[in-house]
């Protein structure tokens, strides 16, 4: 029989605000264990919660960015369970009237477009870590985490396949880093995804009875962890067994998932609406003025500039990757009008410097201003565009201005057509057995000659026009020796 | 002169102004009235002695530097269930009884702002979960006049406190009658304000959506002046009403002639204790006398308001008191085995059967498959109260109301019958239920000497009204101005 996949995803967000969902304790990562902590967040009887305007206003980004319908009316709910690392025994999320719903997102997959449907975009507060001593049956709760304020985002169970599921979960990482709502950090945690998969025979649309996967902490095991559970879906029911539902977790080290919790012994989470938080109303405004606020998406982006830069499709879904990237290609571009040529540089020398150094667009030595003064030099014949190279590897190291560098190293390109034909003859001249080879028909000879030239000149020649006068000086020698 | 520690706030905010005593010489007073009564009548957790001395010192500074408030200086008791910085706040629970707050209830501060003089943390039913005192883990309150009676509950302490002199004043709180009903029982006057006019910031919460703070007073302009220090928005308290409150003190002097009381049939229709009678029919011929109206109606569904509040409090408290589990703070229990077993040994030596009784009901309500049946069904006949409660104020200013079934009864006569005890508060819920502010004045005494409350209902933030109606019965009636003799 033949299965086909059903997967839907979960995916938590930890939203870059600087104070916490309900009190205004900092979220910065890495303090001392428990100091970013208050009787607030410690859950201290009698305090109570208020909260973060900016953690509301990044939902509705996000929600807008998913096409989502923004509720104007929605409730913090509690839901109930006891672990050390909630100090309230509950955490403050939403059940019932989520923020928003309705939403869908346009992912880009090998086999085409894909429109993925968003469920709905609910805010919450995150738990604390547990730090589990191994020798020693103790554990210590660390409690800076406890608060930060989570959306979760749950998609409708629209995809068929991992590298689909991947797709998406890539697209919804790169719209919340757009949004700048999100550092996106998956090993840090701040950006986590759960998955339901399940399978079913083709053309049933009933839905297969499914598992929920955890603890896949990277792209890449998100869709490992997906396989390894279609495949033993496939072979429980492929041998007459049956499915059954359950959490389970998925190990990295082994690639395969193992039982965490079955059915029967999930939570009751005794969800009811938070009294200590009133309905939560989002004014129309407000949703116009973060509409407003909404910057230009990934997707969007990468269309215009195809369209408007005419370059390729490739290459403009790399330099829209990040949005800091394709600011840097913008600025280049607006002083360096030549879109091709900046997108060149920067899909290959770029790239491979910026990635070599591990550092960030924002951080790069080398600004836009300094980029579109090298190309320029190159593209009116100053420099050459190998030399080029050398000018911005240079450029990155000591945070020199390109025409600085070609001044002080004397690299300005050698253009002069009577300079370059004496040094040129005298080449031929001194290699005789080489020009005769080349004129018995050996034409790979002319790197040869061009190479003895560069050398000659340290490089700076003019390539083009070194390859004509070698032409016509060779044609010259062809000339009189059949005299 | 009578003794300091018989006056009430306003009196002694009169001596204090003219310089005729000092705030020293009045928290003395009171804490050797304290020290006299209190081994009788137990009011309260925690007093102390050398902190009031040492704040009633600063507000004599204040005073004397023409920095004084209308309550700088008057001593008062807190509720054990509002945070005190550093101090002992138990709730009248085992589970929080080495629990010391690293901050300050909004009202605490807002109390040590005015420069009034903090007695100690008076006792109370644990967790508020009672109608008597009794069910504190540090042993009931007795009623001042009869010390075999119970004070009510359950601010019991609080009320105890200023009905013997052992308080000026105090502060309460009430989740479905626990100012207004000790309050009647005690022969002193207590308001429940407009949910959302006092800060809950700091209160511990038993019912979220029900608990409020309020005062406790000898008479009416007592309530007045601290409804003007209460009543103010706090921004660390989401359910807190962003309003400016009128000057309460200006509604004291106010006629009454002209102003409509409702009576609701369903708060006078039960088979009733023939002295609550008595005193209510007096106190509405008191009324008429004023020239205030009196028109029946009927508000049908306050008879599901036991019902539907016996769902909602023990549901919120469930998820409220979830936090009390050994880790953090409170009592831990000493052998465990594991987690989950320090979790369940820590709250069944941590907590006593009421409150047990009432996390159990909660958890049974919010529970899958549960919650359409017990949870939502009451959340509609709240609003079905609410609803009745705004139908029955186009009609009237007022809705006039007995507090108690009956007066005090005996300690130990309802421990063992939850449901008798709940009924006590038959009255008083429905207020709770639609967030409306109620208040609790005296209006008689029972053949046996026992004081009789009256309960005046207004709509939302209409306290002005209520401190209008009280004050015009005050200056007719001299039931607030009886004291117990102890």
């Amino acid at each position: 029989m033949e299965f086909e996949t059903v997967i839907g995803l979960e995916i938590h967000a930890q939203l870059l605000t600087d104070s916490k969902a309900f009190c205004s304790c900092t979220t910065k990562f890495g303090n001392e264990p428990n100091s970013n902590t208050c009787p607030i967040c410690l859950g201290m009887p009698g305090s109570l919660p208020v909260l973060n305007r900016k953690a509301l206003e990044y939902t509705i980004l996000m929600a807008l960015a998913c096409n989502c319908r923004v509720n104007e009316i929605s409730r913090f709910a509690r839901k109930n369970y006891y672990y050390p690392d909630l100090p309230k025994n509950y955490q403050i999320s939403q059940y019932e009237l989520p923020v928003a719903e309705h939403g869908w997102i346009q992912v880009d997959t090998t086999e085409g477009t894909r429109k993925i449907g968003i469920t709905r975009i609910h805010m919450e507060e995150d738990a604390g870590k547990l730090i589990h001593d191994e020798k020693k049956p103790v554990s210590y709760v660390d409690l800076n985490r406890t608060g930060v304020p989570l959306i979760e985002i749950v998609s409708e169970p629209d995809m068929r396949t991992p590298e689909e599921a991947s797709a998406y979960l890539r697209t919804l990482h790169s719209i919340l880093v757009y949004l700048g709502i999100c550092d996106g950090n998956m090993e840090e945690g701040s950006f986590r995804c759960d998955a339901n998969v399940s399978i079913r025979p083709v053309g049933q649309t009933a839905l297969g009875t499914k598992t929920e996967l955890k603890n896949m902490n990277s792209f890449k095991n998100v869709q490992k962890g997906l396989q390894y559970e279609i495949e033993r879906h496939t072979d429980v029911l492929g041998n007459g067994g049956a499915i059954i539902q359950e959490t389970r977790l998925f190990d990295p080290s082994t690639g395969a998932t193992v039982s965490m919790r079955s059915k029967e012994q999930a939570h009751d989470y005794r969800y009811f609406p938070d009294p200590d938080l009133l309905p939560l109303r989002v004014e129309p405004e407000l949703v116009e003025k973060m509409r407003a606020s909404l910057p230009e998406l990934p997707r969007e982006k990468k269309e215009r500039f195809v369209m408007d830069f005419g370059i390729p499709e490739y290459d403009a879904g790399v330099l829209t990757s990040e949005r800091s990237l394709a600011q840097y290609f913008e600025d280049t571009v607006s002083i360096f009008p030549n879109p091709k040529s900046v997108s060149n540089w920067m899909m290959t020398e770029f790239m491979r410097v910026l990635k070599g150094q591990g550092s960030s667009v924002a951080s790069a030595p080398v600004r836009p201003k300094d980029l579109a003064g090298l190309l320029k030099m190159i593209e009116d014949g100053t420099i050459s565009g190998k030399i080029g190279k050398t000018v911005f590897e240079e450029m990155w190291v000591s945070g020199k201005r390109p025409d600085q560098i070609v001044k002080d190293k004397g690299l300005i390109q050698v253009s002069d057509v009577s300079e370059l034909s004496g040094i040129i003859v005298k080449i031929l001249e001194d290699n005789p057995k080489e020009v005769s080879r080349y004129l018995e028909g050996k034409t790979q000879l002319m790197g040869f000659f061009v190479g003895q030239t560069m050398k000659a000149t340290r490089g700076k020649a003019n390539p083009q026009l070194v390859n004509e006068i070698i032409t016509s000086e060779l044609e010259k020698f062809r000339a009189s020796s059949e005299q | 002169m009578s003794n300091l520690y018989e006056k009430t706030a306003t009196e002694l905010a009169g001596l204090l102004s003219s310089k005729k005593t000092s705030s020293v010489e009045i928290t003395r007073s009171v804490l050797d009235r304290i020290d006299a009564v209190e081994p009788k009548i137990h009011s309260y957790v925690s007093v102390y002695p050398d902190l009031a001395l040492a704040m009633a010192e600063e507000a004599d500074r204040r005073i004397k530097a023409g920095r004084g408030n209308s309550l700088t200086g008057i001593p008062i008791a807190i509720k054990d269930n509002m945070c005190l910085q550093d101090k002992k706040t138990t709730c009248g629970s085992r589970i929080l009884s080495n629990f010391s707050p690293p901050y300050d209830a909004t009202v605490v501060r807002f109390i040590k702002d005015e420069g009034m003089v903090i007695l100690g943390s008076a006792n109370m039913d644990e967790f508020a979960m009672g109608s008597s005192t009794e069910t504190s883990c540090w042993g009931p309150t007795k009623n001042p006049w009869d010390t075999d009676k119970i004070p009510g509950g359950s601010s019991g302490g609080s009320a105890a406190a200023v009905a013997c002199g052992q308080a000026t004043v105090a502060l309460g709180s009430d989740t479905g009658g626990s100012i207004r009903l000790p309050a009647a029982f005690c022969g002193v006057t207590g308001i429940k304000p407009t949910y959302g006019a006092v800060s809950r910031f700091g209160l511990v919460a038993y019912a979220s959506s029900l608990d409020q703070i309020g005062p406790f007073g000898r008479d009416i302009s007592d309530i007045a002046l601290l409804l003007n220090l209460l009543c103010r928005h706090d921004p660390m308290d989401s359910t807190s009403v962003p309003m400016s409150h009128p000057d309460f003190t200006s509604f004291l002097n106010k006629d009454v002639a002209g102003l409509t009381l409702g009576v609701p049939v369903e708060f006078f229709d039960k088979p009733g204790n023939r002295d609550v009678e008595k005193s209510l029919r007096s106190a509405r011929d008191v009324f008429e006398k004023l020239g205030v109206k009196f028109v029946d109606m009927s508000l049908p569904s306050l008879n599901y308001g036991i019902a539907a509040y016996y769902v909602i409090a023990p549901s919120e408290a469930s998820s409220n008191l979830a936090r009390y589990d050994g880790v953090k703070y409170g009592h831990r229990s000493k052998d465990f085995e594991s987690m989950i077993d320090m979790y369940c040994k820590t709250r069944a030596e941590g907590f006593g059967p009421e409150v047990k009784r009432r996390i159990m009901l909660g958890t049974y309500a919010l529970s899958s498959g549960y919650y359409d049946a017990y949870y939502l069904k009451a959340a509609k006949i709240r609003t079905l109260i609410t609803k009745d409660f705004k139908r029955a104020f186009e009609s009237c200013d007022a809705i006039f109301a007995p507090v108690a079934p009956a007066p005090a009864f005996n300690i130990g006569e309802k421990m063992d019958d939850p449901i008798e005890m709940y009924l006590t508060d038959v009255f008083t819920i429905p207020v709770n239920m639609a967030g409306l502010p109620g208040i609790s004045c005296p209006a008689g005494f029972s053949g046996t000497g026992l004081p009789i409350g009256m309960q005046l209902i207004a709509p939302h933030f209409g306290e002005s009204k209520l401190v209008q109606l009280v004050a015009a019965f005050q200056r007719e009636t001299d039931f607030h101005l009886k004291r117990p003799s102890i």
